[in-house]
């Protein structure tokens, strides 16, 4: 009997690993070993020509001061907007979820709809897009001129506003639908409560709301922030060579200059900085607290 | 205005509204409360007196927790009003209003410490700090929660979190503490125990309890009155005692613990007095009913309030039946019969009973004070269901 039930229980218990072993072979394959061979390239030397590049593992850490002096800028400046960028989500996203999650009624799914609505277009398409709408004889142009919001003879293309408008466009989806469903979570009972207790409603926003959706704050910002810093597909079509970001660098070492170990060592000086980042970011927002 | 039980507080001192100079608590001056067609609350008027503890209890959806909520200021009454210390505040916002609420699975908010839960509604009004210290660590007190003050709600029991719900509400000394069912999510035991503990500090701090709940035992148990609800409609309002031994309506009766309900003919009035006729025998009883006529109606008699003997006994109101079933109950057996064209009739007997070695099948004699029976206005007659006694 026993060594029945022990049997069944050691077939039993290879099922999980069985269940997670797709998962792990795909992201070996395509992630691992990529990873591994990409941090390789970034320690080595190119012996061959531009043309013809033969690679050489030589521990050469010289890369990484190579590609951190001569793109500083350019990383400062991926960071500078993508945070400026996610700051302007965060603005414009909550009222946005919070309408629809405590407002919208039976509007609800419908709004959440037209929020990924974008989503059907390709990324492509939709940055392509917003060259048109931005472009110098474009209706949006003219219309600021006419109203005095932007002085004639000066244009919205190229500027680094165009590829921040970009980034916030093209990335808001996942700001809103976190803090919705971290809104949305909310028991609406805890509002009354809040009422209850004497709480204007200003004060129960404060008090309750805005501490308990800060977990989806937090991943909405993650979620946008990491693609937006690394983003070169903005930059590239809305932006100019003075708004070029740290990914515009890495696709030109890779595809145009084919410098493989500095365009390697590039991507991860871009990683390890938003690892620290993120890791700083959630130590002070410290969401654990929040059930 | 109807001078009618509802005017009435426990010592039986009159409170029609103006009669006496200082107002009541709470006043509900003929509230209706609609959702679309659903209408929720019907024409409610009764008043709640200073250190009540008053329970509206009822079936699900018989309105009141909307009555509740209306005297929150969650919902807004159609039609009447809502007073306040004498003051109309139908419309105030909740967080003007000076009374508070338990919810019914606590409501507590999730981020913050007990401390800082309790502190929430001083916090709102601005209390000084030292003030705030005092009166938070006082009521944390009151409800025996000082060691659990740093935990967050999630680290606790349901009755401790029971307990920081019911000190968030006391320490903003309202005017009158509203229960939700509060405990409705608890287990028996800890049920018994909580509201031993509600008693203790509404007997300790002497504030106004309003307190909604389903279940008669406990409506019994801890209220100075009750108001039995159904269908929105108020269908009593009384001391326990006089819902129990007196009820007015067919719904009440079958409500409230037990009851034996039989089809009855009235013959005569007289005096809060009736004489009918029931199962075939002419009997007497109290009627305290203002719709009951001659004619059709419905008497009822507490199934402990029955005895039963072999030979028919002199002078006393009696019904004959045939034993159908026993059974032994703990503290009492429970007898039922079958009487006069198979109206069903049930006994408890205590220990002290004189009975006859009964079995299936004997003819007995059913007898019983006049004063242990009522007559009530006629109503369908709910079909007897021996399991289902007040569950959940």
């Amino acid at each position: 009997m026993a060594g029945v039930a022990a049997s069944g229980r050691r077939q039993r218990a290879w099922v999980p690993y069985a269940m997670i072993a797709p998962g792990v072979l795909y992201l070996v394959v395509f992630f691992a070993i990529p990873i591994y061979t990409l941090f390789k390239t970034s320690l080595s030397v190119n012996s061959g020509s531009r043309f013809v590049p033969t690679l050489e593992f030589s521990w050469q850490w010289s890369n990484y001061t190579e590609a951190f002096s001569s793109y500083q800028e350019q990383i400062a400046r991926s960071f500078w907007y993508a945070l400026i960028a996610t700051l302007i989500m965060i603005v414009m996203a909550y009222p946005l979820a919070y309408v629809i999650a405590f407002r919208a009624g039976r509007l609800r799914n419908i709004m959440l709809g037209l929020v990924v609505l974008p989503f059907f277009v390709t990324f492509l398409v939709r940055t392509i897009a917003w060259k048109t709408i931005l472009a110098d004889d474009g209706w949006v142009v003219e219309m600021l001129g006419t109203i005095g919001l932007l002085p004639p003879e000066d244009r919205l293309l190229s500027t680094p506003w165009a590829v921040i408008g970009g980034l916030v466009y093209n990335f808001l989806p996942f700001m809103v639908l976190p803090i919705y469903v971290s809104l949305e979570k909310i028991d609406p009972r805890l509002l009354e409560a809040s009422r209850d207790l004497y709480s204007t409603p200003a004060r129960t926003f404060g008090k309750v709301i805005l501490p308990m959706s800060l977990p989806g704050v937090l991943a909405g910002s993650l979620l946008t922030f990491i693609p937006a810093s690394g983003d070169f597909i903005n930059a590239e079509y809305l932006g100019s060579t003075r708004t070029r970001m740290i990914g515009n660098v890495i696709q030109d070492e890779f595809l145009r200059v084919k410098d493989y170990p500095v365009a390697a060592a590039l991507s991860f000086v871009l990683m390890a900085i938003i690892i620290v980042v993120v890791i700083g970011y959630t130590r002070v927002l410290g969401t654990e607290d929040l059930v | 205005m109807d001078p009618t039980l509802t005017d009435v507080v426990p010592d039986g001192r009159d409170v029609v509204t103006g009669a006496d100079p200082k107002p009541p608590t709470i006043g509900i001056d003929h509230v209706t409360k609609a959702f679309k067609d659903f209408v929720a609350v019907d024409d409610a008027h009764f008043s709640i007196a200073q250190g009540e503890f008053f329970s509206m209890l009822g079936p699900s959806g018989c309105g009141k927790t909307t009555t509740l909520r209306m005297i929150a200021g969650f919902e807004t009454p159609t039609t009447g009003s809502i007073r306040l210390d004498g003051k109309d505040v139908s419309r105030t916002p909740p967080h003007k209003r000076n009374v508070n609420t338990v919810f019914q699975h606590y409501a507590l908010f999730p981020h913050m410490t007990v401390w800082d839960n309790v502190a929430f509604g001083p916090r709102s009004k601005k209390w000084a700090k030292a003030e705030i210290a005092r009166k938070v660590d006082d009521v944390i007190g009151v409800v025996r929660m000082e060691e659990f003050a740093g935990r967050k709600p999630a680290q606790l029991s349901g009755g401790q979190q029971q307990r920081v719900a019911l000190a968030r509400a006391l320490v903003n000394e309202p005017t009158a503490l509203l229960l939700d069912e509060p405990l409705g999510a608890l287990d028996l035991k800890l049920r018994q125990v909580m509201q031993f503990e509600l008693k203790r500090i509404q007997r300790e701090i002497g504030i106004t309890f309003v307190y909604v709940t389903h279940d008669q035992e406990e409506a019994l148990t801890m209220s100075d009155r009750i108001a039995v609800m159904n269908e929105g409609r108020v269908e009593q309002i009384g001391t326990p005692t006089e819902i129990y031994d007196s009820p007015v309506t067919v719904f009440v009766a079958g409500f409230i613990g037990q009851a034996n309900l039989w089809p009855a003919d009235v013959g005569s009035l007289n005096a809060g007095e009736a004489i009918a006729t029931v199962m075939g025998s002419q009997v007497t009883a109290a009627c305290r009913s203002t719709e009951v006529g001659v004619g059709a109606a419905v008497m009822m008699v507490r199934p402990e309030r029955l005895s039963l003997s072999v030979q028919r006994p002199e002078g006393v109101s009696v019904v004959e039946g045939t034993v159908t079933d026993l059974t032994f109950q703990g503290p009492v057996v429970r007898v039922s019969l079958a009487g006069a064209g198979d109206v069903p009739v049930v006994a408890h007997l205590g220990p002290d009973a004189e009975l006859p070695a009964l079995r299936p099948g004997d003819r007995v004699w059913a007898s019983w004070a006049p004063d242990a029976a009522c007559v009530l206005p006629p109503a369908e007659i709910p079909v007897a269901d021996d399991t289902s006694v007040e569950e959940t």
